[in-house]
């Protein structure tokens, strides 16, 4: 039997995991630098996959009411919005931003001035806009599926990772697993939802509904080995018009999760748009997790003998 | 506050201060509750083999019946705990290393059957030796199902139940035996409970250790440990486990003295659970935990390429 590996790249994904014969791996390019944040994405998911609605709350971030990826959202496009020229004079007013706009004004590498004459200013307002649509990253090494203890989750002969709803019962590991905050339980209904990647569109030959309805050709469907290649030439060519800002979130099969199934190209930090820096799949860990409970389980086990050693009463 | 930390806070950067990882959807109280059952449980058995080797018989009585309904009763949490309890069955479809739940489930499987056959020939005397076999089954499976609960939370994406992989099993260990350990002296007569009362203040000594461990090197991330409601519930459990372990000490032959260290310990490891638990998600819902040392982390690594 062979062995799967926990952590780092992987150049067979459905190999490891027990395809012998299957269609290349299948994944998403998503390049935020052309995206316009029409919501077609999060409308064309809901539609196909009969996903339902999580509430008309209006959030006060921006454009986003949608705010999170979660059970009932699959797609998500986040909406930044940040002064090009903040006020140098603090008068004491109400703040106009959103919430959290004062708070967490960071003075983190400043790439994102320098995005200046990179994206959309509005007018005379000066405000700076990224727009980006978030989906499930379909790790090469995904926390949801290591950790589910039902079999529920598994890997596609497309590379992909799926939920199957009949399996499911509801445990919640693979919500606090995810690195990035994507499956969630659908409270109503106690089971976990998240992208399947159009899995039953896939299986006939169609584009998922997401790519197929972005009308910017923000979201590319393809292999994944080709979408990297896309990603890296378009990279180049940013590079080289002078938007340095520009760099590929999760393309990268060295990274901690093995690099994405669906990977972005993003114009700031990725913890602007919601992302963690620098994810890792919490199993990679599993080896020293489980050393460490039998060394604690050993120690119980001898604390509790020797507590009868000795005089006898 | 006292314990806040002074360093000022780190500044980064974040979507509208919105969380990146999700809160955990794990219940309050059914899941800390039975990490408590699962430590008392998973100890006491390990006691009533000891117990039943030594031959004392009133402890090895109580602490079959403590392992038994310790199971039982946090079998029935963990099943509450699912959106779908009725198909808790599935938890047995498969067996994955990477899944601790999973794992776990075949850990608390056998050992509810096992102690409970051996509290069951206990009680009521019937088939003394099957019931010993089973006791000593118990045993051995007690000490992983006090423990496994410890990788149960680290196997996760949250930062402080993660980042204190090496450390949360020896906390839970502890707070097992001195759990176990306390209940025994609580329902034990003085004169048998001396075993019991050795496991409580290992159990606490070793908890204590592991905790102050956890907290010293988890840096920015052990702050949920020590701050807020979290830190409130984690304080007071090591203080009064703490004042228990010093009390039996001095005055554990006391009856009285006794069942008070016993009724402490037991309180206190209830408390320990809820705080690990409730720093968990305290550190999910705060961006700047999930920022912070992914940041710090690419600096290290960025530094380590340039220098090289």
């Amino acid at each position: 039997m062979r062995t799967n590996s926990f952590h780092g790249p992987l150049a067979d994904v459905q190999g490891d995991a027990g395809y012998e014969e299957h269609p290349p791996r299948m994944g998403f390019f998503t390049d935020t630098s052309v995206c316009i944040g029409c919501k077609a994405c999060e409308v064309a998911c809901k539609e196909w996959n009969d996903v339902p609605d999580d509430g008309y709350l209006l959030s006060g971030m921006s454009y986003d009411n949608t705010q999170a990826l979660g059970a009932s959202t699959w797609r998500h496009v986040a909406f930044v919005e940040k002064p090009l020229h903040p006020t140098t004079t603090d008068l004491g007013l109400p703040g106009m931003g959103p919430p959290g706009w004062d708070t967490h004004e960071s003075g983190l590498p400043q790439a994102a001035p320098s995005g200046e004459d990179q994206a959309t200013a509005s007018g005379d307002s000066g405000v700076r806009w990224l727009m980006s649509s978030d989906v499930c990253k379909h790790c090469t090494h995904a926390g949801c599926l290591d950790v589910c203890p039902t079999g529920a989750l598994f890997r596609t002969e497309f590379g992909t990772v799926v939920v199957q709803p009949d399996v499911c019962n509801g445990c919640g590991y693979c919500v606090s697993a995810c690195p990035y905050g994507v499956i969630d339980l659908r409270k109503e209904d106690g089971r976990a939802f998240k992208c399947t990647l159009c899995y039953d569109r896939l299986k006939d030959g169609q584009t998922p509904a997401c790519a197929q309805a972005c009308p910017t050709e923000s979201i590319q469907y393809g292999e994944v080995d080709e979408l990297r290649d896309r990603a890296d030439r378009r990279l180049a060519e940013l590079h080289e018009k002078g938007v340095d800002v520009a760099r590929l979130y999760g393309r990268d099969p060295d990274d901690g999760v093995g690099g994405d199934g669906a990977f972005f190209l993003l114009l700031d930090e990725p913890e602007v748009y919601g992302l963690p820096p620098d994810p890792v799949v919490t199993t990679r860990d599993i080896g020293s997790i489980w050393k460490h409970v039998g060394a604690a389980a050993a120690t119980l086990l001898a604390l509790g003998a020797a507590s009868f050693a000795g005089r006898r009463r | 506050m006292r314990e806040r930390s002074m360093v000022p806070e780190p500044e980064f950067e974040s979507y509208y201060g919105r969380q990146i990882i999700k809160t955990p959807t794990w219940k309050t109280p059914d899941v800390p509750l039975y990490l408590f059952l699962g430590g008392m449980a998973g100890a006491s058995a390990v006691l009533a083999e000891g117990a039943a080797v030594t031959g004392n018989e009133p402890l090895e009585r109580v602490t079959r019946i403590a392992a038994a309904s310790g199971a039982g009763l946090g079998t029935v949490f963990l099943v509450h705990d699912l959106g779908r309890p009725e198909r808790f069955l599935n938890m047995l479809r498969v067996l994955k290393v990477t899944s601790p739940l999973s794992v776990g489930s075949f850990i608390l499987a056998p050992f509810s059957a096992l102690s409970s056959a051996a509290a069951a020939s206990q009680v009521t005397g019937r088939l003394p030796r099957l019931g010993r076999l089973a006791g000593a089954g118990a045993a051995l499976f007690g000490p992983p199902l006090a423990t496994y609960t410890a990788a149960l939370l680290s196997n996760t994406a949250v930062p402080a139940w993660h980042e204190a992989h090496r450390e949360l099993p020896f906390v839970f260990a502890g707070s097992g035996a001195s759990a176990a350990g306390g209940l025994a002296m609580l329902l034990t007569p003085a004169a048998q409970n001396r075993p019991a009362r050795r496991a409580a203040i290992a159990g606490a000594a070793v908890e204590l250790t592991a905790a102050e461990l956890l907290k010293r090197r988890l840096g920015m991330v052990a702050e949920p440990y020590v701050q807020g409601r979290p830190g409130l519930l984690m304080r007071t459990a090591s203080r009064m486990t703490a004042g228990a372990a010093v009390l039996s000490l001095l005055g554990g032959r006391s009856r009285l003295v006794s069942a008070v260290c016993g009724a402490t310990y037991v309180s206190a490891s209830l408390l320990t659970r809820f705080g690990v638990f409730e720093a968990g998600l305290a550190s999910a819902r705060d961006p700047k935990y999930t920022v912070v040392p992914q940041r710090e982390r690419l600096a290290a690594k960025a530094s380590a390429k340039t220098t090289v």
